[in-house]
């Protein structure tokens, strides 16, 4: 809880002090990606479900987010949490069906990326999400509009957020539910045997998991006002979901922010070192999750 | 009778691993089901816990018909099992183990960790708490598993070979433990190969060979039934061993 409290200080003062507009596009960036693996911690992390299509649930929140304000009209703050409670139903309703059918492991992680590539190639095709061209939402910059003149705006609602979510990682570490989650993780049939309803308990984790990442996806939508199926629905949002959690330390209260925020900045410090070599920031990522597979850092910020 | 089990059936395609095996556990007993390897009896139980369908037959919990009823809603109405093959979650330690367990009756987090508390304390695991249940000894994660299975606070306690695998002294130490189970008013049905802890607990004793209920009674009428010696040692066993005898105590006469 303390350790909640500092790092939210310590974060909020940030734009306080950097004024310059790459550092707080970063910083957002930032964000949007902790949050998107917060959301994949809770059922990966606590849950052991690994998910290798989170985009799924990104995509919801981002497009949710474009299409009930530019069609209906909608309040971009009333969409940004319909886009959320979208993003905890489509969770129950994937939850549903895999769980149901008793999917675990690499099978369960293959059906989710298959999710998410089906409503990619969806979100493509259909005019309604606006097909290839994607959809940009009208610039309109006013705060009761969800955009800000100075990036410090969506900077603070982007770590409010975090914060949010990082208190309800501890409050999850220290519940039931959060118990059951662990002990299905560890082991299924000692976790029936001791009462738990394990598929009740993962269907909870992964409506609560979408909900959350669909939650980046509308930010990442408002932030920068434009989408298209490759960016909301895109690997790359799955692999950065997982991999942040997995280098900060899975099922930890604080392992999504750190990793995220580890990741970011050596791909941004690659990048200043190598130039624009693509793909070197990836290589980087490859060395590290080696590195942290090898030696995983659970217990560097496990009690947080 | 707290567990009544009526031509309990399980079939595996062509594998008849438990055929229509039929006895009851009396309420605040300690009865013992034995029977060579291979005879079903893990399979009895996975089917009297919930974590296998009987092909056929019935199970009574406490009066209910529970038959095909899950194994997290039999552990709600009070019937627990340990695992042959412990089953720590080797990630948490010693004390968030047993309060899974204890958060079944104890929704809010400090009530359950009290809970997991006393009941480590019953059964000697106190000075571990704080430990990983992975660097528990063998005999550690079988208290471990005793533990985790009594936090969830049962009528009836499936044990299943918690003695395998520790040595003597450590039998010694553990026996009294089950028997303490007991005198806090939980009905304890065991699984044992270990016959000194059979013989010195069990009130009453059902024999499973081929998945079949080929004897029952006390520890001392069951070791002495004729059945029971060929299940274990092969047929004709029983009337080599009444041969042998009698040829010893004709030689003792003679000499």
């Amino acid at each position: 809880m303390k350790a909640i409290l500092i790092f939210a200080a310590v974060a909020a003062l940030l734009p306080v002090f950097v004024t310059a507009n790459t550092v707080l596009n970063f910083a957002v960036f930032t964000l949007i990606v902790a949050l998107a693996a917060q959301g994949w911690n809770i059922l990966g992390g606590f849950g052991g479900q690994y998910s290798f299509g989170h985009a799924a649930f990104f995509g919801i929140g981002a497009y949710a987010v474009a299409i009930l304000q530019m069609r209906y009209g909608v309040n971009p703050y009333a969409a940004f949490a319909a886009g959320i409670a979208l993003g905890g139903i489509v969770g129950a309703a994937i939850g549903a069906m895999t769980f149901r059918a008793g999917l675990r492991g690499s099978y369960f992680a293959l059906v989710t990326l298959a999710f998410a590539e089906v409503f990619r190639v969806l979100a493509n095709s259909l005019a309604f999400t606006g097909g290839a061209a994607g959809l940009l939402i009208p610039l309109d910059v006013r705060p009761e509009n969800f955009q800000f003149a100075s990036r410090a705006g969506f900077y603070w609602i982007g770590l409010g957020l975090v914060v949010l979510v990082l208190l309800l990682s501890l409050w999850l570490s220290r519940s039931r539910l959060g118990a059951h989650l662990v002990a299905v993780r560890e082991n299924e049939a000692a976790a029936r045997a001791l009462g738990v309803d394990i598929f009740a308990v993962k269907l909870q984790a992964i409506a609560l998991s979408g909900a959350i990442t669909a939650a980046a996806g509308g930010f990442y939508a408002q932030y920068f006002l434009y989408i298209d199926s490759s960016i909301a629905y895109g690997t790359w949002i799955s692999v950065e979901a997982l991999l942040a959690p997995i280098i900060g330390g899975a099922g930890t209260v604080f392992g999504p922010v750190m990793g995220a925020i580890l990741l970011h900045a050596l791909g941004e410090a690659t990048r200043h070192l190598f130039g624009r070599i693509p793909g070197v920031d990836l290589m980087l990522f490859g060395a590290v999750l080696i590195l942290v597979v090898r030696y995983p850092p659970r217990n560097l910020w496990r009690r947080a | 009778m707290i567990l009544d089990v009526q031509g309990a059936t399980k079939r595996f395609g062509g594998l008849l691993a438990v055929d229509s095996a039929s006895f009851t556990v009396a309420e605040a007993s300690i009865t013992g089901l034995i029977g060579p390897n291979g005879a079903g009896k893990t399979t009895l139980f996975a089917m009297i816990a919930g974590f296998e369908t009987p092909s056929a037959g019935r199970v009574f919990f406490a009066g209910r018909d529970v038959t095909g009823r899950t194994a997290h809603l039999l552990a709600r109405d009070g019937l627990a099992r340990t695992f042959q093959i412990v089953q720590p979650f080797a990630g948490l330690s010693v004390r968030e183990n047993i309060a899974v367990g204890a958060f079944l009756r104890h929704p809010r987090r400090a009530d359950a960790l009290a809970a997991a508390d006393a009941v480590a304390l019953r059964l000697g695991l106190g000075p571990m708490l704080d430990s990983q249940a992975s660097s528990l000894t063998v005999a550690g994660r079988k208290r471990l598993e005793l533990a985790r299975a009594l936090a969830t606070e049962p009528r009836l306690i499936l044990l299943d070979e918690v003695l395998a695998g520790l040595n003597p002294s450590e039998i010694r130490d553990i026996i009294p433990v089950i028997r303490g189970i007991r005198d806090g008013g939980v009905t304890v049905l065991m699984i044992e190969h270990v016959m000194q802890a059979v013989m010195n607990l069990c009130e009453t004793v059902h024999v499973l060979a081929q998945g079949r209920i080929i004897a029952a009674g006390t520890p001392a009428e069951v070791v002495r039934d004729p059945a029971v010696i060929e299940a274990y040692l092969g047929p004709g066993a029983a009337q080599k061993l009444a041969a042998q005898k009698l040829a010893a105590q004709k030689l003792a006469a003679h000499g």
